[in-house]
Formats: structure tokens, sequence, C-alpha cells
């Protein structure tokens, strides 16, 4: 656990960022895992592959809620599996998330955390709309997380979410994703995002420009 | 007899001055060779005319470094490097000849005997560029590459040009010779079984000899090393690996071919063969010192007087050659897009002629093809040529390096990245296991066995291992430790184990490695010597096991799993403990009365890691999946 807090930035109005990664298949990986090294390039921001830490999902919950507690910013970083998150996160969110610690009586570790999900869909944006096949809104779609991140005290985020993933190389539609992200990162440490703002989007897409201040 | 030990301690009093010295001031080994030659040779006359038969002699050196090339060359990987090799090295023989055959008849040479000298001055030389190219660790470059399919393809070219060189001799030097009714040519060529044969025919009995070399490699050697090598008698294995190099030698000499090429041939042939470590490693300390040696005679072998006469002829000549070679090479890594220091590399190290040169000039000779006076000639200027390249690689090191250096740190980069190989000493029951997961996954492995047997044995379930006792440095070597990424250490011998995990980590500490142990104590001792990953044979079969019993005395799968995990667990976090107070008893007493304290005191902690998964409550963060208490909703009201 030695990334814990090496990167860690303390000045004022600015935030600690962390990013839980979770990619079982990163060596077929053509959005997250550039997305994660990127990241791990980025200064304030500590990078967290769990399923390179984790490989027989033995997470130890101790040292997990210690680094929740050194951070301001929670990104989860996943792609969408069957509407929710690959098994190590859930797994994750089981074990570390315990009464006492994230909820319940005296469970305020979390209080006042953001909680951003960073997300590669398969389909197209147009499926995700009451008319498309999957029928609900990404936003909607995420409500459980939503409700985790309440329960917690946590402040929940509109997710940062690229859609049609995987023919999104191809379209030549990653750059401009990959520059958003690292801009985002930045502007996360920097304390420069509208989070209020950011919260009432369905996804940070649909209004990039006006949420850096 | 007291002549030929002076002579002997001469040459190597020479060496043993100047190559250290060379060294030293980074001229590296085969200039700090060629000056002792020089200094012993024209320099001191302390040596003198035999250095000729020394060089018949000392030529040997190469023929044994083509085996050993040939050794590392499977014919696979040859064929892989078809393109490289044909068209790269055809390239350079055929334009570099048409160069060198231009100027010979502008210069007004016979066109028999300007493409004579155009054939031997297209060659480089193997000896020294290849020497230069693995001592200053360029030969895995794109440069030493490319150098080598270059050099490679000239070795094969000798071949034809044998063939060819008769054709081409002079009616008057073959009267003169005819008059001259004695005719010293055939002085060291005595024994041979093609002199007096016709062109055709003397060319089928070359290809038969060729074939049965090939024949022989592939058929014959293998069941005899394996034979040799059961006998588990060192030096026998040793004699019967000289003794199949000299015996190539002799027959490709009774052929008048060269023996550098049949070496080589019987080299790939052999490269797949199991005990091909175990040969690189018995010829390479012979191959060492004989190319020394026919360094030395190439410096002792320059006439001074011959050069001063011809001064300006000789200085222009080395010169043209030089530059045309060079020009030639650049031209050609344009067109292969060789880039950058590569190029340089490239152009740098190939532009000098080569011993195959002298080889081709006495063969010219003695059939008439090339006058004497124009033979003297050449033969410093081949020398000279040679003598040079060692300080073009300096020029190379000192001057091109460094400029890219600082240009191309990233192409840096991505060198450092490739992968090395891995290295698996033992293939019995463990190392089998670890070789099949590393080579399903597409690592390259070299495996190595003392047991000839048992090297056999898995070859039947299609397991390649080499034949040779990884415990010795030399066999390392030749496994390719310098450059191999890992070693692990699967034999079944505690102190031999011991003894390769010492050594290893001592002279090749960039190695990772892992370790089998037999027990907690060799574990240790293993750690100890410098094993990087340490596991038990035992540990997690035992584990495996001891879970299985759990699920059959009716626990949950699931809940055994996180038993096992908190038991492995808590077992790594104590034996760096243990092994802390392990190392500080001393040699005789290491397992003190404290450290059998810390035993039971872990086996304790074992037992509570264990129950602390079962008992319910909050106050400790290790459970996991525990149910929120049973009042818990009235927190939310």
């Amino acid at each position: 656990m030695a990334s814990l807090d090496s990167r860690s930035n303390t000045r004022p109005g600015s935030n600690r960022v962390l990013i839980l990664f979770a990619h079982p298949a990163q060596d077929q990986s053509e959005i997250n895992t550039p997305m994660f090294t990127m990241a791990s390039a980025v200064e304030g921001v500590s990078c967290v592959d769990l399923y390179g830490q984790y490989p027989r999902h033995d997470i130890d919950v101790a040292a997990e809620q210690e680094r929740l507690r050194q951070h301001d910013v929670i990104i989860f970083m996943f792609p969408l599996y069957w509407y929710s998150t690959p098994a190590l996160l859930k797994d994750w969110m089981d074990l570390v998330l315990e009464y006492g610690f994230a909820y319940g009586k005296d469970g305020t570790a979390l209080k006042d955390k953001y909680l951003l999900p960073v997300i590669s869909a398969g389909g197209a944006e147009a499926a995700y709309q009451q008319n498309g096949y999957n029928h609900f809104s990404i936003r909607e779609l995420l409500r459980p997380l939503e409700q985790t991140a309440n329960l917690c005290l946590m402040k929940f985020v509109a997710p940062f979410v690229l859609f049609g993933s995987r023919t999104a190389v191809e379209d030549k539609r990653v750059e401009q994703h990959f520059q958003q992200w690292r801009h985002l990162l930045q502007a996360l440490v920097a304390g420069k995002v509208d989070l209020k703002k950011a919260a009432k989007l369905e996804h940070l897409a649909c209004d990039f420009e006006g949420l850096i201040k | 007899m007291t002549h030929y030990f002076v002579q002997a301690f001469i040459y190597l009093v020479a060496a043993v001055i100047a190559v250290p010295i060379a060294k030293r001031l980074g001229l590296g080994s085969v200039l700090g060779y060629l000056i002792a030659g020089v200094v012993i040779g024209p320099l001191t006359g302390l040596v003198g005319s035999e250095t000729v038969t020394i060089q018949h002699f000392a030529e040997f050196g190469v023929v044994m470094m083509l085996f050993l090339v040939g050794l590392e060359l499977e014919p696979r990987m040859l064929w892989a490097m078809r393109n490289k090799l044909v068209g790269l090295g055809g390239l350079q023989l055929a334009l570099t000849s048409l160069c060198f055959a231009a100027l010979g008849l502008a210069f007004g040479l016979d066109w028999r005997i300007a493409v004579a000298i155009a054939l031997m001055l297209s060659l480089s030389s193997t000896a020294i560029v290849l020497q230069s190219l693995q001592e200053k660790g360029l030969a895995k470059t794109e440069g030493g590459q490319s150098a080598f399919s270059v050099l490679l393809f000239q070795d094969i070219a000798v071949i034809p040009m044998l063939a060819l060189i008769p054709l081409l001799a002079l009616p008057e030097l073959i009267a003169a010779a005819g008059a001259g009714a004695g005719a010293d040519e055939h002085h060291h060529e005595s024994l041979s079984l093609v002199a007096h044969l016709p062109g055709w025919l003397h060319a089928s009995v070359v290809l038969a000899s060729v074939a049965a070399v090939v024949a022989g490699g592939r058929y014959l050697c293998n069941p005899l090393f394996r034979f040799i090598a059961n006998t588990g008698l060192r030096e026998m294995f040793t004699a019967a690996a000289l003794m199949l190099v000299i015996g190539i030698a002799a027959l490709m000499s009774l052929v008048g071919l060269s023996p550098a090429l049949g070496a080589f041939l019987a080299g790939v042939t052999l490269a797949s063969s199991e005990f091909r470590h175990e040969l690189e490693t018995d010829i390479e300390p012979f191959k060492g010192i004989l190319l020394g040696l026919f360094f030395i005679t190439v410096g002792a072998g320059i006439n001074f007087g011959i050069i001063s006469e011809n001064l300006l002829l000789v200085i222009g000549a080395v010169v043209a050659v030089m530059l045309i070679k060079a020009l030639v090479l650049m031209l050609l890594a344009k067109l292969f897009k060789i880039h950058a220091s590569d190029s340089w590399l490239f152009f740098l190290s190939l532009a000098q002629a080569g011993e195959f040169g002298f080889v081709l000039l006495s063969f010219s000779q003695q059939n008439h093809v090339l006058p004497k006076d124009l033979a003297a000639i050449l033969s410093p200027v081949i020398a000279l040529t040679m003598f040079l390249t060692p300080l073009l690689f300096i020029f190379y090191e000192k001057f091109v390096v460094t400029r890219y250096q600082k240009h191309g740190a990233e192409q840096q980069d991505e060198r450092v990245d490739e992968q090395g190989t891995v290295i698996i000493a033992g293939i019995g029951r463990f190392g089998q296991i670890i070789n099949r997961l590393l080579l399903a996954n597409d690592v390259p492995t070299v495996v190595l066995d003392h047991s000839a047997s048992m090297v056999q044995r898995v070859a039947k379930v299609n397991i390649k291992s080499w034949f040779g006792d990884a415990s010795r440095p030399d066999l390392l070597h030749s496994a390719g430790i310098e450059e191999a990424s890992m070693l692990v250490v699967a034999i079944d011998d505690k102190e031999r184990g011991l003894a390769l995990v010492h050594h290893v980590k001592k002279f090749h500490p960039k190695v990772t490695i892992l370790a089998r142990a037999f027990d907690r104590s060799h574990g240790y001792e293993l750690s100890h010597a410098g094993a990087d990953i340490v596991i038990s044979e035992t540990y997690y079969s035992a584990l495996e096991l001891g879970g299985e019993a759990l699920k059959a005395l009716g626990q949950h799968a699931f809940k055994v799993e996180q038993m096992k995990a908190a038991f492995d667990k808590t077992d790594k976090q104590a034996r760096e403990h243990m092994y802390a107070e392990w190392a500080k008893g001393d040699e005789e007493q290491r397992f003190t009365r404290s450290y059998l304290d810390l035993f039971l005191e872990v086996e304790r902690r074992l037992a509570k890691a264990i129950k602390r998964n079962r008992v319910e409550g909050h106050d400790n963060s290790e459970g996991g999946w525990t149910p929120p208490p049973k009042a818990y909703l009235d927190d939310f009201d």
C-alpha cells in the first residue's frame, strides 16, 4: 500500500483523488487501461488496480478503509458489466463499506467525500434511453451506486461515461475522451470542478466545459 | 621441444600483458591481441616466419567460433532471418564485389584477377566483428543483428567462391607452374582427396561431404553424446566435442573446403540437440584462446617491409577498401531502413576485409589466379583493414553512441523493455510444471538438467531441455544468463541449489531468482543466499489438501477458501519475523530458543486469525461479509 498517501495532495482548496480501478481483462482493454495509465501520471491522484492487488479477491479491509480516509474524491473506474460493476468491485463494497465505518451508528468515515463513477459502456448513448433497447438512462441504471453513496453520507457525482466503447478506437472517439479525462483529473485535484453542478447532470460530457471553473 | 615451449611462452606473455591493458584502456580485446602481435612480430622480431604456420593452426579458432555461432542458430531461426540474410548479405556482396571489380578493371587488371580480388575483399572479418560485438554487448542491437546477417551470408558465400576461383585460373600462371614442375603450392595440401580431380567431380565430392556433415550432426551425434554423458566423465565429453569439431575441419580440408563453414553447418544441425549448451561450454575456452592466437598472428604477420616499399599503394588501397565497403553498407542501411546509431554500427563494423580474405588469397595463389607480387601487397592491405576495425568500434562507442543517447533517449527505453528468457534449472516434477505454465504464456525458457536420461525422458512428452549441470558458471553463461531476466532454481539437490543461488546473486545481480525450497530451513537458507522469491515445494499442496479435509468434514467450500486465505496471510507475515529470528542465530545453531518461541507464538496467532473469522462483531476489521448487528435498523430512525 505504498501508493497510499505518497502522492496525496493537501493544499487548501485542492482534493486528494483516489481511483479504484476494477477491470478483470486488462490485456484486452482499449479504453480503461490506457485511461488508468494516464491517470497514474497525474500528480495528486492515487491509483489502485484492484484486480492487480487482489487477484484472489482477498481484500485487505483495514488497508482499504485507511485508504478511503486519506482521500476526498473516490473514483470507481470500471467497464459496465450487466449494468453494474465487475465482481471484485462489488466484493470490495461488500467488505470495505462496513457497518460502523461507512454507515450506521458512528459510521461517518466517508461523510462529505465525493463518489464519481468513471465507466465505459458497450451500448451507444441512444440505447440508454426510455425508447432505446436498454430502456433506462445510465444515471438511472447507476442508482444502486448513487444510493450507496447516499447511505454513506457521500456526495454522488454524475458518471463520466464513454458510450459505444467497443468501437471507440476504430471510430476515433477515444482521443477526445482521453483529453477530457486528463483535464477532469487535473481539475479535480486543483479543486476546479463545479461538483454541485456535476451532481445534477445526466453524465459529465453533457456539459463538460461548463463544469470546469 | 624447448623451442616450442619458448615460442608458446612468448605468445602467451604477449597476450597476457597486452590484452588486459587494452581492455582496461577501453580498446577491446581484439585490438590488444593485434598490438601484441605487432610487438612480438615486426617490432621486436621475437617471432618470425613461423607465424604463417601458426596462423593456419589458429584459424581453427574461427572454425570453432563458427561452430558456436551455428549452435546458436536453429534452422528455424536461420529461416526467419532469410530476408535480411539474402537481401542484405546478398546485396552487400554483389554491390561491393561489383565496385571492387570495376576499380580493378579501371586499373588495368585482367578481368579474372579483378574478379578474384573483388570477391576476397568483399568479405568482412567474422572473427573481429562478432568478437567485438559480443564483447561490447552490441550483438542484440538491430545494427549488430544486421551485421551478423551479412557476415553469415558471406560465410556461406565462401563455398561457391571456393568453387569458382579455380575456374578463374590464368593460363599463363598454370603454364608457369607447370614449367616450374616442382611447385610448392601443395605443400600443406598434400593430404587432399580432390586435388587432382576435374572441376565437376570436385564439386560433387564437396557436396557429398557437406551432406555427410549435416546427416552426421543430425543422426549420429546425439546417441554418441548421450552414451558419453551417461558415463559421467567430464573430460570425455570435452574430448568428444573437440573430436567432433576437429573431425569436421579435417574432412572439409580434405575436400578443399572451408573448415569454418563445415563447422557452422554442424553447429546448426546440433542447435536443437539437448547437448548444445554443454558443447558450447566445452568449446568456448578453446575458441577464445585460438581466436586470440589468430589475432596475434594477424598482427605479427604484417610485413612492414612490403608496406614501406609500396607505402602509397597500400595506404591508398586500405582507404579505398574501407571507404567503398562503408559507402555500400551505408546505402544498404538506408534501403533496409536501419536507422540512427544502428546504421552507424552496421557500416562501421563491416568496413574491413577479413580472415576469409586470407583464405581466398592463398587459395587463389594455389589455383594460379593471382600472381605472387600482387598477393604480397593484398595481404597487408587485408591485415591493416582488420587492424583498423577495433578503432572504428571505439569511434562508434565514444562518439556515435553518446550522440544518439542525447537525441534518442526514448528509443533506448524500448530496448530495455525487451523481455529476457527464463532459465529453469532442473526439469523434474517441479520444474516441469513451471516450464509448462511459462511456455503456455509464450515466455521463452531455457531448461537445464544434469541428468541425460531425464532430458531424454521429458523429450518424449515434447519438453525441450538441455543436458548440463546448471550449478556450473560456464554452463549458465552458455545458457544465456547474461541476457536472462529470471532464473528458476528447481534442482533436487539442496546444496547445489544453494550454491547456484549464491553464484547468480553475486555475479548476475540483475537476474531475478525464484527458488523451490524443500522445507522451512532450506527456504531461509535460499533467502539468505539471495533468492528473491522462495516457495516451499510442499506448502501450497498441503494447504490445498488441508482445505479438502475441512470440506470433507462439512465446512462450506467458500468458508474453507477464506480460512485458507487467512492461514496463508498470517503465515506469510510470520515468515518474515521467523526468518529474521533465524538469521540472528549462528551457522551452527539456527533454530534457537527464541526462534522456537516465535514458532509457537505464530501457531497461536494462526488459530486466532482463523477463529476471528468465526466470531461476530465489528471491533475487528479482519472479518468479511459479516452482517450488520441485529438491531441496526434503529440507526436510521
